[in-house]
């Protein structure tokens, strides 16, 4: 079952650090609980995001990779 | 790891802006303060408009050749200007502009012809005062 995203954010073709500038704005933006979805192409997010993640203490929901981009989901867990 | 990074902004050449608007940008979003003293050259390209007017952009004299391939690697991958990726990160994190009020009286530039980014000026005393529990980056 997917996780219900309340947000999904197009970022490819945006390089380092947009994707993740976009994804921060994005869950800045929504309540505890909500998660977030970023499309990405830069390779760079592959690392960055879940850093990110890891550091901030949301949980990374998932990370596709669609060949040409990654989508990543990020739950707001506080 | 502190959670202050401190940064002082000396060259007013671009490659040097964009790793620093960069690594701000990275500061930021792991949840740093961050800090930019802006001063000499550095404070030249804070100047209002010079990030997007292409007479301003300046490389380092050993690396102009870079300049044309640069531009169009930059455009190609969708790196955003220096400034652009700069007042994201301030509108995303907690980042205080202070240009250097030597180099201010130096240049005779007024803290209105600085872009809005610029919170205030600073002497260099203030500025090493709020070093005392930072991390310190020179670009």
């Amino acid at each position: 079952m997917a996780e219900a995203v309340k947000q999904e954010i197009d970022a490819r073709g945006s390089a380092c650090p947009g994707p993740l500038m976009e994804l921060i704005r994005g869950i800045k933006a929504s309540s505890v609980g909500d998660a977030v979805a970023v499309l990405s192409s830069d390779p760079g997010s592959n690392k960055d995001i879940p850093d990110w993640v890891d550091k901030i203490g949301y949980e990374l929901v998932s990370n596709e990779d669609h060949g040409e981009y990654h989508r990543f989901v990020v739950r707001k867990t506080k | 790891m502190k959670d202050k990074l401190n940064v002082i902004v000396m060259s007013g050449t671009v490659d040097k802006l964009l790793a620093m608007s960069t690594i701000v940008s990275g500061a930021v979003a792991m949840g740093k303060e961050v800090n930019l003293f802006v001063t000499f050259w550095g404070l030249m390209a804070f100047k209002k408009g010079a990030w997007m007017d292409p007479s301003q952009q300046k490389l380092p004299a050993e690396y102009q050749e870079f300049g044309p391939m640069m531009q169009e690697r930059m455009q190609a991958m969708g790196i955003q200007p220096w400034m652009v990726t700069l007042k994201t990160a301030k509108e995303i994190g907690d980042i205080h502009v202070y240009s250097c009020g030597m180099t201010q009286d130096m240049f005779g530039l007024k803290l209105d012809d600085l872009e809005d980014i610029v919170d205030d000026e600073k002497g260099v005393a203030g500025f090493i005062a709020m070093c005392e529990d930072a991390e310190v980056l020179v670009f």
